[in-house]
């Protein structure tokens, strides 16, 4: 897979360094000219110094080519400027946005890049996780936000406490992926009983996401 | 513009172009919000200027709602950052659904992309160009005076 990456600091040498292991072909667009010389001593990379949102700059690196564009540079503005023209004027098929503002992951979906991710909003999630301190977490969207990954914590008053999972009628499109219980994760069956305390992860598609959650809390 | 009709209108940048274009705006009767990242561009409206201002980076999409962009008639975006632009004149066209966007840019070569995403861009660099090439081409040529 040809990837283009354009950005700069320690994320991108570590990012280039763990899809060199993938076995990627990788090229780099940095604007920082001492930069490029470090990260082509460390990487077997091609190393492209200038700006990624120039035109010319992206079709220099072979854009055109490439399957996956992944614009990490501190600015959202840049990243929005070179997936967009990556997308449209050589139609590259997927492409990756990281975003300082955890409003732009929507925004971007909306504009068309394939996936954006808020470094922040993902940092946010994981000391949720592991403080606990909610009930319901939500963990990553996949397939471009149309799942949801949510994690929910029974409480005494949850209405599915002392229930089996085959006793209970989940929504369409909803499943009990995992149930965490005293920290042991069980992939859970239909003769699984749920309890109080008990950490679910659950599986549904945003539209029944609120349905599911009031039926697991009794709540919300 | 349509007639006397009074529009909302968000301009987003106030350095010269923007502050110029946001007091004229304002003289003429329309209601216009400022955006600038910087308190002291506002410096530059001048005493015509009767809207609101708003100090917060456009690019971050709260400040664009707290702009009441949603309920724009017309966002112009002429900060002097091409990528600010672009991106600010996408939020409020395709989140917004403003019907009017138009965005400045100093790179020609950026006018496709605009284009293709549905929004009006005025290009200085353009427009000065093809002034200078109209004025050449009305020079006569050197021989003339002599013939």
């Amino acid at each position: 897979m040809n990837v283009l990456i354009v950005g700069g600091g320690k994320v991108v040498y570590f990012l280039c360094r763990a899809f060199i292991s993938k076995g990627y072909s990788l090229t780099i667009v940095n604007r920082d000219s001492a930069e490029c010389a470090w990260l082509a001593r460390r990487l077997k990379a091609v190393i492209v110094h200038g700006d990624g949102t120039d035109l010319q700059i992206l079709e220099e690196c072979g854009a055109e080519r490439c399957d996956a564009i992944l614009a990490v540079t501190g600015h959202d503005q840049d990243n929005l400027a070179i997936c967009q023209q990556a997308r449209i004027r050589f139609n590259v098929q997927r492409t990756l946005a990281m975003v300082n503002d955890p409003d732009n992951e929507e925004v971007f979906r909306k504009l068309g890049v394939s996936a954006a991710f808020s470094t922040t909003r993902i940092i946010t999630s994981l000391i949720e996780q592991r403080t606990g301190f909610e009930d319901i977490i939500n963990l990553v969207p996949l397939e471009e936000g149309k799942v949801n990954l949510t994690e929910v914590v029974l409480r005494d008053i949850s209405p599915v406490a002392g229930r089996a999972l085959s006793d209970i009628a989940l929504p369409e499109n909803s499943l009990i992926a995992i149930v965490t219980r005293n920290g042991s994760p069980i992939i859970p069956r239909g003769g699984t009983v749920l309890a109080a305390g008990d950490r679910l992860v659950v599986i549904t598609l945003p539209e029944n996401m609120g349905r599911v959650i009031k039926l697991l809390t009794g709540g919300r | 513009m349509a007639g006397d009709k009074m529009l909302f209108v968000i301009v987003i940048g106030c350095g010269r172009l923007g502050a110029n274009l946001a007091s004229g705006m304002s003289a003429a009767g329309h209601s216009v919000v400022a955006v600038d990242s910087r308190q002291s561009a506002f410096d530059a409206l001048d005493s015509r200027f009767s809207g609101y201002k708003i100090e917060g980076d456009a690019t971050e999409f709260a400040v664009l709602q707290q702009a009441k962009t949603v309920s724009a008639d017309l966002v112009v975006a002429v900060t002097d950052n091409d990528n600010v632009n672009l991106m600010a004149a996408q939020i409020a066209a395709t989140v917004f659904k403003v019907p009017r966007v138009v965005a400045r840019i100093e790179d020609p070569r950026k006018e496709d992309i605009y284009r293709a995403l549905g929004i009006e861009t005025i290009c200085p660099a353009t427009l000065a160009g093809r002034a200078f090439m109209a004025s050449l081409e009305s020079t006569p040529p050197k021989g003339a005076h002599n013939a």
